[in-house]
């Protein structure tokens, strides 16, 4: 991969009204060739972000740059970037061909070049013999896939995608997921990618930033973000969580005692509570408790079954635990574990380095 | 290939069945048709049909001298006619004394041939005068016009009961005596002039609404909702207003004394004894009927443009191509069957348009309407007005069979 901040987002600011800011001094730096994803929930501003990279949007204050050049002053038409819309925002009065030669005729790329490029667009979606179909003779997978297609066939160098998989049915949208991704593979095209799907954000891309507030929460690779959230939000937007509200009452090396609001103390690993007195919310993943553990664990603790919630191939336990009766433990399907009833009491075990002190929500 | 009868369940075949349990739905379905079907062919198709019939109808003379062209059935129309002629128009023409009803047949007569009028007059006046026997003499007597044959084939020649001569005289067209299909003498011609003016005045004034409201179409279309709908009230009150009401605003504001006239002399464009006259002529018409018919156009624009993805113009632009050309190849081709629908719509209630024309459009700015009108309420000749409100009829379903087959009826978008 080349240019280490080949797109560049340097303190954007963005307001609509003037009075209130969309994107919030945001700092953002892509790889040449990367995947990264913008997540985050609506109104976080991540389609903002984009908009103003594709340059329907012009930032209020700061500055973008594409490979080393301010773009502000560039019209949307004259950036070069591959773009493809929630809607697919296809031509429905145009055939296919004619979709994905727009981009090449308004070049003014010869035909039989731009018949190359067309063709070798298409195959690329696999949809070859689809040229002379008008869009609305498409299911909605194939018509992503033109979109997909069109945003690529006149080779840019940076993508943008913008909720392109919303409006597909959930098998489908898993399978573009994953064409997507071998797409982005091959031919090493930068991708910026917006969705509010974390599963999509996880499975596709190198790097993920998380938005709220118009603000970048984290931007890691997705285990990271799974693994190790840098605050709450993200810890709670990503995956799974559970979550205990308490007070630092101890810091020894890499591990803390948190007070809870119900009196009990637990051990966990300080990540943005690091001092005595300070109030916290421990982050805990479901999977991450275990059980009647059969080795030592810093946290042991007696719950008992709310609910049992079958799953096929898992089952899910609510457990009132340490005052906190939404306590979610994920159990593996297996012959052994066929004693789990409602209103059981159970030991359950953790780490306190799986256990993030997180602040306070 | 004979296919199986499928039965339903009690064993009557399944068609029936069917037919059965729909029989009610169909019958509330056609009694709530009903009423508007009898209304739209009471008001509706019986007065059209009798419009169509009244134009081509021409029995009036065969009834009002139905002796004369019986006894004219054996005439060869060379020569003069023999007595039972001649004696045949004295009973029809002393029948209609008698009942004091010979003034409809002047000007008919007179329309066949000019020279009637003074001709059955006269000899109207002298017909007591008149004694049995000998008829065909007395006649040339009264008036030497009964001896000369073009007066008799004249009469004869209104003799058919049906007769498209309305329409002719519609297009400046007549009958000559041997009939021939001839154009009216040059300074009588004033219909093509009248239909000239009228396709004229309806195709500028498409084109100004289509101009005017292209643009605030998409303005609509694009503003946010807080905006678009005070502009589609803007667009919509005058609308909801009396026809007469705007019209004769126009008229306070075109008048030569009117406000539109001060601004122009206050800007001095014009010296103030030299103001424009801005009504009562082809100017008024244009104008007021552009405001006029401009939501008629805006409408079906804006719902097509409605539904236009502002994302497309977006697209479009990520490709590469410019304002310009993306507007040119993408935003415009999408618009045209609002565009069709709103000039189809605009032209043909262009076309027939009668009440602003009629105050504003003064002897210059008279549409055809107008003289429909006229010969509806001034000169009693139905028949013609008739016969131009035909030809208007027809030349609408022409506009609309050839908009068809351009662009394609169901290509057609009102909203």
């Amino acid at each position: 991969m080349g240019n280490d901040h080949f797109v560049r987002f340097e303190n954007v600011d963005k307001s609509y009204d003037g009075k209130q800011l969309v994107v919030k001094g945001l700092n953002l730096d892509i790889e040449e060739g990367e995947f990264v994803t913008m997540l985050g929930p609506s109104g976080s501003g991540k389609t903002t972000c984009l908009m103003m990279l594709a340059g329907f949007e012009t930032p209020t204050n700061g500055q973008i740059y594409l490979d080393n050049k301010v773009i502000s002053d560039i019209p949307p038409h004259k950036r070069g970037i591959g773009m493809v819309f929630q809607n697919y925002a296809l031509f429905p009065h145009m055939t296919v061909y004619e979709n994905l030669a727009f981009p090449l005729r308004v070049r003014k790329i010869p035909k039989d070049e731009a018949d190359k490029k067309v063709d070798k667009a298409l195959s690329m979606v696999s949809l070859q013999g689809f040229e002379a179909r008008m869009p609305m003779q498409l299911s909605g997978g194939q018509q992503q896939r033109v979109a997909v297609a069109r945003s690529l066939v006149f080779d840019p160098k940076l993508v943008l995608m913008d909720e392109p998989l919303g409006a597909l049915d959930k098998n489908l949208r898993e399978s573009m997921q994953y064409e997507i991704k071998h797409i982005h593979e091959s031919i090493g095209v930068t991708v910026v990618y917006v969705t509010h799907d974390q599963t999509e954000a996880l499975t596709m891309s190198n790097r993920i930033a998380v938005f709220n507030d118009g603000k970048v929460q984290q931007l890691s690779s997705p285990d990271e973000l799974y693994e190790r959230p840098v605050n709450s939000f993200v810890a709670e937007f990503i995956g799974e969580n559970n979550t205990f509200a308490g007070e630092v009452s101890d810091v020894e090396g890499d591990k803390c005692k948190i007070k809870l609001n119900s009196g009990i103390e637990i051990l966990a690993n300080p990540i943005v509570a690091k001092s005595k007195g300070e109030k916290t919310t421990v982050s805990l993943r479901p999977e991450r408790a275990l059980i009647d553990p059969e080795s030592e664990m810093d946290n042991n603790h007696k719950g008992k079954i709310e609910e049992v919630i079958y799953h096929g191939d898992h089952t899910r336990l609510r457990v009132d635990l340490l005052g906190n009766k939404e306590f979610i433990l994920k159990v593996p399907n297996s012959s052994s574990r066929m004693d789990i009833k409602e209103g059981k009491e159970i030991n359950i075990g953790w780490n306190s380095v799986d256990c993030r002190a997180l602040d306070p929500k | 290939m004979s296919k199986e009868q499928i039965l339903s369940s009690d064993g009557i075949p399944l068609e029936q069945s069917l037919k059965k349990a729909e029989r009610k739905n169909k019958l509330k379905a056609v009694l709530l048709v009903a009423p508007l079907f009898l209304f739209i062919l009471i008001i509706y198709v019986f007065p059209i049909g009798d419009m169509l019939f009244r134009s081509v109808d021409d029995r009036m003379i065969t009834k009002m001298l139905p002796k004369t062209f019986k006894a004219m059935e054996s005439w060869d129309g060379q020569d003069l006619p023999d007595e039972p002629v001649y004696k045949a128009i004295y009973e029809d023409l002393k029948y209609l004394k008698e009942n004091k009803t010979y003034g409809k047949i002047i000007a008919r007569l007179n329309y066949e041939k000019s020279g009637f009028s003074s001709l059955i007059k006269k000899t109207v006046r002298k017909l007591k005068k008149i004694e049995e026997g000998n008829y065909k003499e007395q006649f040339i007597k009264i008036h030497k016009r009964w001896g000369q044959p073009e007066y008799l084939v004249a009469l004869r020649n209104a003799a058919p009961n049906w007769s498209y001569a309305k329409y002719l005289k519609g297009v400046d067209m007549r009958f000559d005596q041997n009939k021939n299909i001839v154009q009216v003498e040059e300074d009588r011609r004033i219909y093509k002039i009248l239909w000239m003016r009228t396709i004229n005045v309806a195709f500028w004034v498409t084109l100004f609404c289509f101009v005017l409201a292209y643009p605030i179409s998409h303005l609509l279309a694009t503003l946010p909702m807080k905006y678009s709908n005070l502009l589609m009230i803007c667009v919509l009150l005058p609308f909801w207003t009396s026809l007469l009401v705007r019209t004769s605003s126009w008229m306070v504001l075109l008048q030569q004394q009117g406000p539109i006239n001060d601004l122009i002399v206050w800007l001095g464009l014009a010296a103030d004894d030299n103001r424009p006259e801005l009504m009562y002529n082809v100017i008024g018409t244009f104008v007021a009927m552009t405001q006029i018919l401009l939501p008629f156009m805006v409408l079906p624009l804006y719902s097509v443009m409605k539904t236009i993805s502002p994302s497309l113009m977006r697209a479009g632009k990520s490709l590469g191509g410019t304002p310009l050309v993306s507007f040119v190849k993408i935003y415009f081709p999408l618009t045209i069957p609002g565009i069709g629908a709103g000039c189809l719509l605009v032209f043909i209630l262009a076309i027939g348009y009668y009440i602003t024309p009629a105050l504003v459009g003064g002897a210059s700015g008279s549409l055809i309407s107008n003289t429909i009108a006229y010969h509806m309420k001034s000169s009693l000749d139905w028949a013609f007005a008739s016969a131009l409100g035909t030809m208007l009829l027809v030349g609408v379903l022409a506009i609309y069979w050839v908009y068809n087959k351009l662009v394609g009826i169901d290509n057609i978008k009102l909203g």
